[in-house]
């Protein structure tokens, strides 16, 4: 079997599986795992290029995708005029002269000859003052314009769509701060870097409630496709849904999917393509021969850590994309709910299971194991019925193992990737 | 792309998830028995030995020997495969053919560490002491295998090299190269091997420092050990070898007396520079 | 007297929490700085090995207390505790028999082990919430105060009461003992300094004739009694919730990396300096202020410097100090 035959073939099995839940279980669910699918692809893509490409161990993509969701809420959320005459001027200058701070003790700590130690931290120090004078008033004044709703700034009310960008922009600029700091040292410290920086992103969005509103959740995000309400109210509409036999409700849930599933389809496409172009253009093949021999690529004048910068900071904004999308999809930013064995640890999972180095084998991994992340649940429950019907009714040991199906899947997820990593190292679809 | 695909890490950098810098390099062997064999041969013998690490064979039917408490020295031009055919011997990479005797033992299936415990020492060419620890420990790990009072043959060491003993509380890796080498061969000494086996030890000491290392060879071949050596400087080597191994592209090329070797105008003129 | 009291209180809430904490943390990198030395793998199951071990030690305790045994004025689980690590080291060794031997074998380079030690990470978060769920478990018992705040305020007449809770008091004093039992094995006994060997020089510990799998396997079995003390001491401490030892494993690395990477002394010194750090930042200095400066000058706000939601903040930002100013860690661990 060639490997374009089996790379199809595997495709097909995945495309196949999501088919049948449509037609086993619903297609609401079937079109809602396409669609995390399709994020999930993107989000192990950014990872595969950082990892596949370059190397470089990124433990932090939980952050960059949160990042992303945030994008979308400054983008597209309209903004709370009252909150921002209460203390907008005030925070954007407190956060510049945090901003400016540490600025000015970078300078010093280059710049100064003597003392510098000293003269650090007394910016530092007096910088953190002064900045925590303008910003808590400030924040305390937005935070109480109507709490039950508002209590945050709100966003510039453009269209969603640009909040995908700018999603991508503000996580390329986390990761230009990172990879400054970790990997220009003598050996790199991007995985701790990373570990640590993703969870002071959600630690941010989870407690500064003027920006995201915290704990409170953003919800009510615009969209880029119409309501089901509207398409239910449209006449045109359900004739159509009439036309085919189909109940209008149902039909305009899947037909909102659809529209989803193919605005996601048109960005993984390009993004694949233009991976492609890149792996296969002369940058792409630097990166390889750094990867394959930094010492020997060093001796002939390439900058590695400007090499390993750069692709950390298109891997993170591909999957700050890709959060602003889920962000879009949910149509709610909800802080509290990202967890680094989803958000990073999965994406790994798809990257190794799906082949590092190869941008089908991530897409193929991100469409597998999100599809196995769903569908262990009910299916692990089914286990479970079947293991415990011999035992009689009220058995504790029967209640808890059908309490507890529910914790299979993080179970599997381990299974799969050892189970990989030792017999398929490579991934399904390996590097070429 | 390598055929291990384990050992693939896409050139990752980051020490705060991995160190493989300290990773051991000795492949990891299934190890099998000593056999016992008939024909007294000579103490310790690599016979015909072919093979290499994995890619194409670097040793081709080389043979090597050395009697009891002689000193028989390897030598050749770089590339030779001199220090392959002492880990050959030690058991550090598989043979595809040729076999290993030691005492009337075929020891081809051995582990290394389990030639360590017949009687076979070996000081490797760099990276040949535990740097951390103190030089009175890299001593007490050289004894690691016995269990019977090691005390004796550390004051043996400690005689042979007086320096040791006044250093025996700091970390071996403050020493100067010189000490270095003399804390690696203390702790092979202190398994009381039958068999040294030394890959270069005077690789980057001054002349001085080598004359003296030499000496202390000869000291410890005196009390009975076969010493087996590899070295770059042929000609002082020579000079105090019993037998001397001239090695050519994993080949023997000529085997003889040390003597004899520096008498061959022929061995002169090519190996010896004159 | 004002000194006094405020003294009391700094060391009420920060230095005896801190170093109760910080005892916890030591702990944690002590186990994560041995794999890293030994096996040369930072291992990401490490929050997850502690709060396997913690469950066990919680099942055990509940069971002994379902009996009727108690060792009060001390909580039951630290009768508990040796069951918890027997039956950690068993699994850590059926895992390594499992997966890791495998990759051992065949040379894996150590980023292909950490991927490894990611899958077990889910494995044995799956296995424990499977087990014991997901929820909060509180399984102290015994006397709750070493010295109760009310008694030490009638008895040294001051306004500001002193508490040292038991938990507290167990964690420094068991910390103690399993740090010098651990120095003491490494320093003195032969075992101890062949796994030093090793973790310096591998080839040679292999041509002095150490046996790595003995090796490897006496590591488990440390990391093993060193993760679940961690999280048992962190557990009667604070409580036991699985999520939460996931996430200690941001300041246990941070703790091992600062001191260090396979240095054990580094490993103890960056678990207290991040735990006061931490304490100390996020801690609201409004009170002792209040007793140092006069009224006058009585701070307004609460002096915090941080809210506790940051403390991750503080762990990342002192390591990344330590970092930049000294790449090898405090002690010059074995990374470069």
């Amino acid at each position: 079997m060639t490997p374009a035959i089996k790379n199809t073939a595997l495709f097909a099995l995945v495309f196949g599986l999501i088919l049948a839940t449509g037609f086993l279980q619903s297609w609401n669910v079937a079109l809602g795992i396409l669609n995390m699918g399709l994020i999930s692809a993107i989000m192990a893509l950014g990872v595969n290029m950082q990892w596949g490409y370059a190397g470089l161990f990124n433990v932090g993509v939980m952050g960059f995708v949160a990042l992303g969701g945030l994008g979308v809420v400054i983008t597209s959320m309209a903004p709370v005029g009252e909150a921002w005459a209460a203390g907008g001027l005030r925070v954007i200058v407190a956060l510049l002269t945090g901003a400016g701070t540490i600025a000015a003790a970078i300078l010093a700590w280059k710049r100064l000859k003597r003392h510098r130690g000293l003269a650090v931290t007394a910016i530092l120090v007096v910088g953190f003052f002064v900045y925590r004078w303008l910003f808590d008033p400030a924040v305390a004044a937005i935070e109480a314009v109507n709490p039950a709703r508002e209590g945050y700034l709100g966003g510039l009310g453009l269209p969603v769509l640009l909040g995908w960008v700018v999603g991508g922009l503000l996580a390329a600029g986390a990761a230009w701060i990172v990879g400054k700091v970790a990997l220009g040292l003598r050996s790199d410290y991007l995985a701790i870097a990373t570990l640590g920086i993703a969870e002071i992103i959600i630690a941010v969005l989870k407690n500064e409630d003027w920006l995201s509103r915290g704990v409170k959740n953003v919800i009510g995000i615009p969209r880029p496709v119409p309501y089901e309400i509207d398409l239910q109210n449209d006449p045109g509409f359900v004739e159509r849904a009439q036309a085919w036999g189909l109940d209008p409700v149902t039909f305009s849930s899947i037909a909102v999917k659809l529209a989803y599933a193919g605005l996601f389809v048109v960005v993984l496409l390009a993004l694949v393509w233009l991976a492609e172009l890149a792996l296969n253009s002369p940058w792409g093949r630097m990166m390889r021969a750094i990867r394959d021999n930094e010492i020997a690529a060093e001796a002939m004048g390439k900058d590695v850590t400007l090499r390993h910068l750069q692709i950390f900071i298109i891997g993170s904004a591909v999957c700050g994309l890709a959060g602003a999308m889920m962000t879009t999809l949910d149509g709610q930013l909800t802080p509290g709910s990202y967890q680094p064995l989803r958000f990073t640890f999965l994406i790994w999972v798809m990257v190794i299971v799906g082949g590092s180095g190869n941008n089908w084998g991530a897409v193929l991994g991100g469409f597998l194991v999100w599809f196995l992340w769903v569908e262990v649940e009910p299916l692990g429950r089914l286990l479970m019925e079947l293991v415990t019907a011999p035992m009689p009714e009220g058995f504790w040991l029967k209640d808890h193992l059908l309490e507890s199906a529910a914790h299979m899947r993080l179970l599997t997820m381990g299974v799969i990737l050892l189970l990989v990593l030792r017999f398929s190292p490579r991934g399904l679809i390996p590097e070429r | 792309m390598s055929d291990n695909p384990w050992a693939e890490d896409r050139g990752n950098m980051d020490r705060s998830i991995g160190d493989p810098e300290h990773q051991g390099t000795i492949p990891a062997r299934q190890g099998g028995p000593a056999v016992p064999v008939e024909n007294g041969g000579p103490f310790l013998i690599g016979e015909k030995m072919t093979g290499g690490y994995g890619g194409a064979d670097i040793l081709h039917d080389c043979t090597i020997w050395v009697e009891k408490g002689e000193i028989a020295v390897i030598v050749g031009p770089n590339g030779a495969g001199k220090s392959t055919a002492m880990k050959a011997i030690f058991g550090m990479l598989d043979l595809r053919s040729g076999r290993v005797k030691l005492d009337g033992l075929d020891i081809t299936a051995l582990t290394p560490q389990d030639r360590v415990a017949h009687g076979m020492a070996f000081v490797p060419q760099t990276n040949n002491i535990f740097t951390s620890l103190t030089v009175e420990e890299n001593l007490e790990m050289g004894a690691f295998l016995r269990r019977d009072d090691i005390s004796r043959t550390m004051e043996q060491v400690y005689e042979l090299f007086p320096i040791l003993k006044e250093k025996r509380r700091q970390p071996a890796g403050e020493l100067s190269g010189g000490q270095r080498q003399q804390v690696a061969v203390g702790r092979a000494l202190m398994t009381e091997p039958q068999v040294l086996m030394l890959d270069e030890p005077t690789a980057g000491v001054s002349p001085i420092v080598m004359d003296e290392l030499f000496d202390r060879i000869i000291e410890v071949a005196r009390t009975g050990i076969s010493i087996l050596m590899v070295e770059q400087n042929a000609r002082q080597a020579l000079e105090i070898a019993d037998r001397g191994f001239v090695l050519v592209q994993g080949r023997n090329a000529y085997t003889d007396t040390g003597q004899a070797l520096l008498a061959n105008p022929e061995v002169r003129r090519t190996f010896l520079g004159g | 007297m004002d000194l006094l009291n405020a003294i009391v209180a700094l060391l009420n809430f920060v230095i005896i929490p801190a170093t109760a904490y910080g005892a916890q943390l030591a702990l944690g990198a002590l186990g994560v700085t041995m794999i890293y030395g030994i096996l040369r793998f930072s291992n990401f199951a490490h929050g997850d090995t502690m709060a396997f071990g913690t469950m066990v030690t919680v099942l055990m305790t509940w069971a002994l207390q379902g009996w009727g045994v108690s060792i009060a004025p001390l909580p039951t689980a630290l009768l508990a505790l040796p069951v918890g690590i027997v039956v950690t080291a068993a699994l850590l060794l059926g895992t390594d028999r499992v997966v890791y031997r495998f990759y051992r074998a065949r040379k894996a380079k150590p980023v292909v082990l950490v991927i490894v030690s990611m899958g077990v990470m889910f494995i044995m978060n799956g296995l424990v919430r499977f087990i014991i769920g997901p929820d909060d478990q509180r399984f102290a018992d015994g006397a709750r105060f070493v010295i109760n705040a009310r008694e030490f305020k009638q008895w040294s007449g001051l306004d500001e009461g002193l508490a040292l809770r038991t938990s507290q008091a167990i964690t420094i004093v068991t910390a103690v003992i399993v740090v010098a039992l651990l120095f003491w094995f490494l320093m003195r006994t032969r075992t101890g300094k062949s796994m030093r060997a090793f973790s310096d020089n591998e080839d040679l510990a292999l041509l002095s004739g150490i046996n790595p799998d003995r090796v490897v396997t006496i590591t488990w079995m440390i990391v093993a009694a060193l993760a679940t003390v961690a999280g048992v001491l962190y557990g009667l401490d604070k409580s036991f919730k699985p999520f939460t030892y996931f996430q200690l494993l941001l300041p246990i690395f941070a703790s091992a990396i600062v001191g260090g990477l396979g240095s054990p002394v580094g490993a103890i010194a960056g678990g207290f300096l991040i735990a006061f750090s931490e304490v100390t930042v996020t801690y609201a200095f409004k009170k002792v202020a209040g007793y140092l400066l006069p009224e006058a000058l009585e701070p307004e706000g609460l002096l915090q410097l941080l809210s506790t939601d940051y403390k991750f903040a503080v762990s990342f930002a002192i390591l990344i100090i330590v970092l930049l100013v000294r790449p090898t860690g405090l002690f010059r661990g074995k990374a470069v």
